[in-house]
């Protein structure tokens, strides 16, 4: 099987996609002749043009809101944002236009656009630059939101949001674009509210998103080596739709859960899984839920100390040591 | 208002000479039918039975009548939240719309929309939208998408003059120039960015459209009182759109008799009466286009009236319509969100999609 970076499985979903349909077209700041500023569309423009690989200029919430007016008129626009952080300007085209036209329009129409772009702390841009805003999106009925945290997943999970008929927000991972994994030669797609168990165990359930789970991986491997802990650890994928089903069976296994993520503590993804679990596997627990976030406080620059900010395995260690 | 005229001019425009006496007789009615679906909507709004907001298009009817009725099968539009107007004008019917209002699910929405949420996409009209000048970059995706397909079409995209100095229209100008897309944007200019008037709101020159000249970007500025006048000038734009994809900025001066909406609580204080009352008499769309009819022997007075008493009972029928329709279901609340879920489709077969507890 191949072994590719998460950057090079983004690239062939979207070139896929685009050979596949022609109503897919690909918009953003640098998308097309500077070949993307995270290269995640390299070489693209020059295969397929002019028509599909659109730079715009730096004008988030036009640009944005342009692609769900195509979307509307049934074009697939793939919509890269440098940085999900840039959401911000274009928030009321997220949230009113592409979350509430189905809605407000008594189902008349449905737009399949996907917004991507990297949503991570930890690469010293400071704290304008660092937003994971998949809670917030996630919190509003209407949107999809997807966090894949290796390149299979970026691959399958992409694939899937370009064909879906709904808003899907993909948040990709700066730090994750030169890592490589496997992935098959032939066409797979990932279905949206599928969770993966990336690693079985037995003493406590790891649930994480996103590059958390790559932390959550390391961390097992040193719960095992260094105290005979078993992790199992759960990435999550999509976030909404969310596979609550993975989840409870696991806890119902492991009798043990802690919520690992890069967003901040404040109704973070984990609150609504802690909520969930309590609620629904309460019998099951044999301690309290834990939850392990970034640091709660806009992101630090200084690159040493931006570090300790997010989770890292030592972090989950000491978090998993107090719960088992 | 004192700029508005009662021209005559536009009416030899080659666009008007194609018109039939059927087709102008149907934009009287169509401007009494949003006049009189206005007027009943005011009244059953008072009485409590809508909720909400309702902004009201009184005396600017002649600007979604005689813009619309230019565009053909592959013309689209799009408006802000004082959209009941250009619904009617597109087409949708009386029943769904009062029913829309009346928080129905026989509405053209199902009761999820109201009054700013009108859509009817079979009818090229894509809402309709509450946020001040949000619709703006949705215009420019759809003429971006007409473009790409390669249709000869254009988007008509209605915006007010308090949504100029929203930054999304300026991004939206600067996208749809760039781009060469063949959208029109038309301000339509009431004179108050609800109650703050175009000189307390806006910085300007000679008027507002001209603010295209820094896109580079063909702009005209005209009187919105005469249908003749509204589709001379608007299908200049038109032409533009279709033959060159180019985008036109228009700025059309309209005057609104209401208030910002039915709870602007200040609609008699930053207008004089007097003023209200000039329009009215002296440039009111309906009057003037009646006048034209008359002229042209096209139509008696008594026919006028007729046309005014059918609209009016049009009305009244909608609102028995919307009174007799069942409310949404309270289970029709999670519909309509995503569309994959829906249709249950494969792809909505996996994880969790709400999460009432």
């Amino acid at each position: 099987m191949a072994v590719i970076t998460y950057r090079e499985a983004l690239k062939q979903a979207l070139a896929e996609e685009i050979e596949r349909d022609e109503n897919v077209v690909i918009l953003g700041e640098e998308v097309a002749q500077y070949n993307g500023a995270y290269k995640v569309t390299e070489g693209l423009w020059k295969q397929y043009g002019d028509d599909r690989l659109i730079d715009t200029p730096i004008s988030e919430a036009g640009f944005i809101g342009m692609g769900i007016g195509a979307a509307m008129l049934g074009l697939r626009p793939v919509m890269e944002l440098m940085f999900w952080s840039f959401a911000y300007v274009t928030y009321d085209q997220i949230v009113n236009n592409a979350g509430c036209i189905r809605y407000m329009s008594g189902g008349l129409i449905n737009l399949p656009i996907v917004i991507r772009g990297p949503a991570n702390a930890g690469t010293n841009v400071g704290a304008t630059h660092s937003h994971t805003p998949e809670n917030m999106l996630a919190n509003m009925p209407g949107l999809k939101v997807v966090c894949p945290a290796t390149a299979y997943d970026a691959k399958g999970l992409m694939k899937t949001a370009i064909r879906d008929n709904d808003p899907v927000m993909v948040m990709e991972n700066t730090l994750l674009y030169g890592e490589k994994w496997e992935v098959p030669e032939e066409e797979y797609l990932i279905p949206l509210g599928l969770a993966d168990v990336k690693r079985e165990g037995s003493d406590i359930t790891l649930i994480a998103h996103g590059r958390a789970v790559i932390t959550c991986l390391k961390a097992a491997d040193l719960l095992q080596a260094e105290h005979d802990i078993r992790a199992e650890v759960i990435d999550l994928r999509s976030i909404r739709p969310l596979d609550e089903t993975t989840i409870l069976s696991s806890v119902r296994k492991t009798h043990r859960a802690l919520v690992v993520e890069e967003n901040k503590p404040f109704c973070g993804v984990g609150a609504q899984i802690a909520s969930m679990i309590q609620e629904q596997a309460f019998d099951d627990l044999d301690a309290p839920i834990g939850r392990i976030s970034s640091i709660d406080a806009p992101a630090i620059y200084s690159p040493p100390v931006e570090k300790k900010q997010l989770p890292d395995a030592p972090r989950v260690i000491a978090k998993v040591l107090e719960i088992c | 208002m004192d700029t508005l005229t009662n021209s005559t001019a536009y009416a030899d425009a080659a666009i008007n000479k194609l018109l039939s006496s059927e087709d102008k007789i149907r934009f009287l009615r169509d401007m009494c039918r949003i006049r009189r679906f206005e007027q009943t909507s005011l009244k059953y709004y008072n009485l409590g039975k809508m909720g909400g907001f309702l902004h009201l298009y009184s005396g600017q009817e002649a600007v979604a009548v005689g813009t619309i009725s230019l565009c053909g099968e592959n013309d689209h539009i799009i408006t802000a939240y004082r959209d009941h107007g250009h619904a009617l004008a597109v087409g949708m019917g009386m029943n769904e719309c009062m029913a829309e209002l009346f928080g129905k699910a026989t509405g053209c929405s199902k009761g999820k929309g109201g009054s700013m949420h009108f859509f009817a996409p079979e009818r090229n009209y894509w809402g309709g939208h509450g946020i001040v000048g949000g619709q703006t970059p949705l215009g420019a995706g759809i003429a971006f998408a007409l473009k790409h397909k390669g249709l000869r079409g254009c988007c008509l995209c209605y915006l007010g003059d308090g949504a100029i100095n929203q930054g999304p229209f300026h991004e939206s100008l600067n996208l749809a120039a760039l781009f060469k897309l063949p959208v029109i944007y038309i301000i339509e200019n009431n004179g108050y960015s609800m109650g703050t008037s175009q000189k307390r709101s806006s910085a300007f020159r000679d008027n507002l459209a001209q603010r295209a000249e820094a896109y580079n970007m063909a702009w005209d500025v005209f009187t919105g009182e005469d249908v003749y006048e509204v589709r001379a000038k608007t299908q200049i734009a038109i032409d533009r759109a279709h033959n060159e994809s180019a985008p036109t900025l228009l700025e059309i001066q309209t005057y609104r008799y209401y208030g910002h909406s039915v709870a602007d609580a200040n609609a008699k204080k930053y207008r004089t009466p007097e003023e209200i009352e000039q329009y009215k008499t002296q440039h009111d769309p309906i009057r003037i286009w009646t006048q034209h009819l008359v002229n042209e022997g096209l139509i008696t007075e008594s026919e006028v009236e007729e046309i005014d008493r059918e609209a009016k009972e049009e009305t009244n029928e909608a609102v028995r319509f919307a009174e007799e329709s069942p409310l949404p279901d309270e289970s029709d609340i999670i519909s309509d969100v995503y569309w994959e879920v829906d249709n249950q489709t494969e792809g909505a077969k996996h994880g969790r999609y709400f999460f009432n507890t």
